[in-house]
């Protein structure tokens, strides 16, 4: 299929601009990530996506929703035309995904360093009743300053959940707060497989992705916050900010 | 009940294949046969309580029944916000099973007490709350529930009623019928509201359920408008389920309970009863104040 991010991240853009909410720059940083996994790696049907015999990807750094909202319309979940209610009272799409209201969202998300151990119990479930499915999950460096992430990254290599994949969106974010080093490193040493890939680059998302391995594997996906966004690239004062008028124009040009 | 925990869920496990134990190192080895009979189900997960109630929401979106068991402050106090976000809010079963109750580790300090759980449960919607009085009726509450598809705390504790009652889930038994006053008793205080009750003309309910909270038989054995509600946890967690009962009848009620202190003694739990007036004479003594109101 034909990349449709330029697209994706206009609807990102107005969605944030028109309800006047959402993290459009963490949502720019996964983007590329996401559409790799839904376009080419997961197994995963938008007309019936609770399938017993489905892949799983659980977002744990939920602020990016309007990334995997926008991924998922474009694969069928749902239509384009709910990003017209985003944040509003009664929306099914808000500032973080909920499991209950949105087709496709696996896990509700939002306070850090929840999804991660949830995808734990998830990809421990799988072996249990011996289903191959895989499960891959996506933590924000800022995230990785939560104790869970480490608790999670000791608990899946202990029990070997090599059905299991973990993304970091390393947009170094959090660098002004707690600087996280070199974390495919510190994965290693709990026991995973790890590497480093651009993470805007769709064939090395694609290969890391698909590679095998005997452990539980972390992909260490060097991203920019805001890609593809000169004026919010890298800039703290966007995290949660959406665009003024004049902002918004330069974004749309930016982006047609 | 920690003995009859072991064996109601060994019996459990032998027959439904979707339910998992996660312990938080404690236990291990009252569990030893468990281990050997499941060991792709049984998991001593380690000393990481937060994750460990995420991973079993990861299991109960794998439709299998998660068990969490470790002390109370550890899975409660520590686990609050997994509790809250990875269960109430996903909307997910499970099961987590305490030991401890408030102060069942007297002689290890504050950290190892929790009077607090039920108080800060009752606050996650969706959250069912089971103070087992004995043995056996955890078993029955357990066996009753377990696979109900929502969230549920049991708590444990080793103070324990010295008769069985017939117990179901969220439903209040009357052990008792009077006229002069209506004595609510959670779990293991029934005991001690028995013996405080000796020779008065008052009713007895008796909860095993904190939520989902008997209204009917409340509203039904109430007559008098005074009240005296013993929970064996910080005091007053059930008052608004109370009130909201009774509401608009005036009501009188008196209250025993663990009052809202550090409790830096050390000793037994006995000790802590008493210090507080956890007491049979001390319930007494404000069943009689209630009555001569």
């Amino acid at each position: 299929m034909k990349n449709p991010l330029k697209k994706l991240k206009q609807i990102i853009v107005n969605a944030s601009a028109k309800s006047g909410e959402g993290h459009i720059p963490s949502a720019f940083s996964v983007l590329d990530i996401l559409w790799v996994l839904y376009d080419k790696i997961l197994k995963i049907d938008p007309k019936n996506p609770r399938a017993h015999d489905r892949d799983f990807f659980i977002l744990s750094k939920g602020h990016a929703s309007l990334g995997l909202y926008a991924v998922l319309a474009e694969k069928g979940f749902f239509h384009f035309s709910e990003f017209e209610n985003f944040g509003k009272f009664n929306s099914r799409l808000g500032g973080h995904p909920d499991r209950n209201k949105v087709p496709g969202v696996e896990a509700s998300t939002g306070s850090l360093g929840h999804g991660f151990p949830i995808s734990i119990g998830v990809a421990l479930g799988l072996k249990i009743k011996k289903i191959n499915n895989q499960v891959f999950v996506l933590v924000g460096d800022g995230e990785c300053n939560e104790g869970t992430v480490w608790e999670s990254a000791l608990l899946a290599s202990h029990h070997n959940l090599s059905n299991l994949c973990c993304v970091v969106d390393y947009n170094h974010s959090t660098d002004r707060a707690l600087e996280m080093g070199d974390i495919a490193d510190k994965f290693k040493s709990f026991g995973w497989d790890a590497c480093a890939i651009n993470g805007h680059n769709h064939e090395e998302i694609y290969n890391a992705l698909v590679k095998k391995s005997d452990k539980p594997k972390v992909i260490i996906a060097n991203t920019i916050k805001g890609y593809g966004a000169k004026i919010m690239e890298n800039n703290p004062a966007w995290h949660h900010k959406s665009p003024s008028p004049e902002e918004f124009d330069i974004l749309l040009e930016e982006l047609s | 009940m920690r003995k009859q925990l072991v064996k109601t869920v060994e019996s459990i496990m032998e027959q439904d294949k979707r339910v998992a134990l996660l312990l938080g190192d404690i236990g291990v080895f009252g569990f030893k046969k468990s281990f050997e009979l499941f060991p792709d189900r049984v998991f001593n997960i380690g000393i990481l309580e937060q994750s460990t109630i995420g991973l079993a929401a990861g299991l109960s979106m794998q439709e299998l029944i998660p068990i969490v068991h470790t002390i109370a402050p550890f899975l409660v106090e520590r686990g609050i916000e997994q509790l809250k976000d990875d269960f109430g809010y996903q909307k997910l079963g499970g099961n987590f099973v305490s030991v401890g109750a408030s102060y069942d580790y007297a002689a290890l300090g504050c950290t190892h007490h929790c009077p607090g759980d039920v108080g800060m449960l009752r606050n996650i919607p969706g959250m069912e709350i089971i103070l087992p009085g004995t043995a056996k009726e955890f078993d029955v509450l357990f066996k009753e529930s377990y696979a109900n598809g929502n969230p549920t705390y049991y708590r444990l504790s080793e103070k324990a009623n010295a008769s069985d009652y017939p117990v179901k889930f969220g439903k209040a038994e009357i052990v008792k019928k009077g006229k002069l006053a209506t004595i609510i008793a959670v779990g293991p205080m029934l005991e001690l509201a028995m013996m405080a009750a000796d020779g008065l003309d008052v009713t007895i309910l008796y909860y095993t359920a904190i939520i989902p909270f008997d209204k009917k038989t409340l509203k039904e054995n109430s007559e008098s408008g005074k009240i005296l509600l013993c929970e064996p946890y910080y005091v007053g967690a059930l008052l608004p389920e109370i009130l909201e009962t009774l509401s608009p009848k005036p009501v009188s009620i008196e209250t025993i309970g663990v009052p809202l202190q550090m409790m830096t003694s050390y000793g037994i739990a006995r000790e802590h009863d008493e210090s507080i007036g956890i007491t049979y004479k001390n319930i007494r003594e404000k069943l009689l104040k209630l009555i001569n109101q």
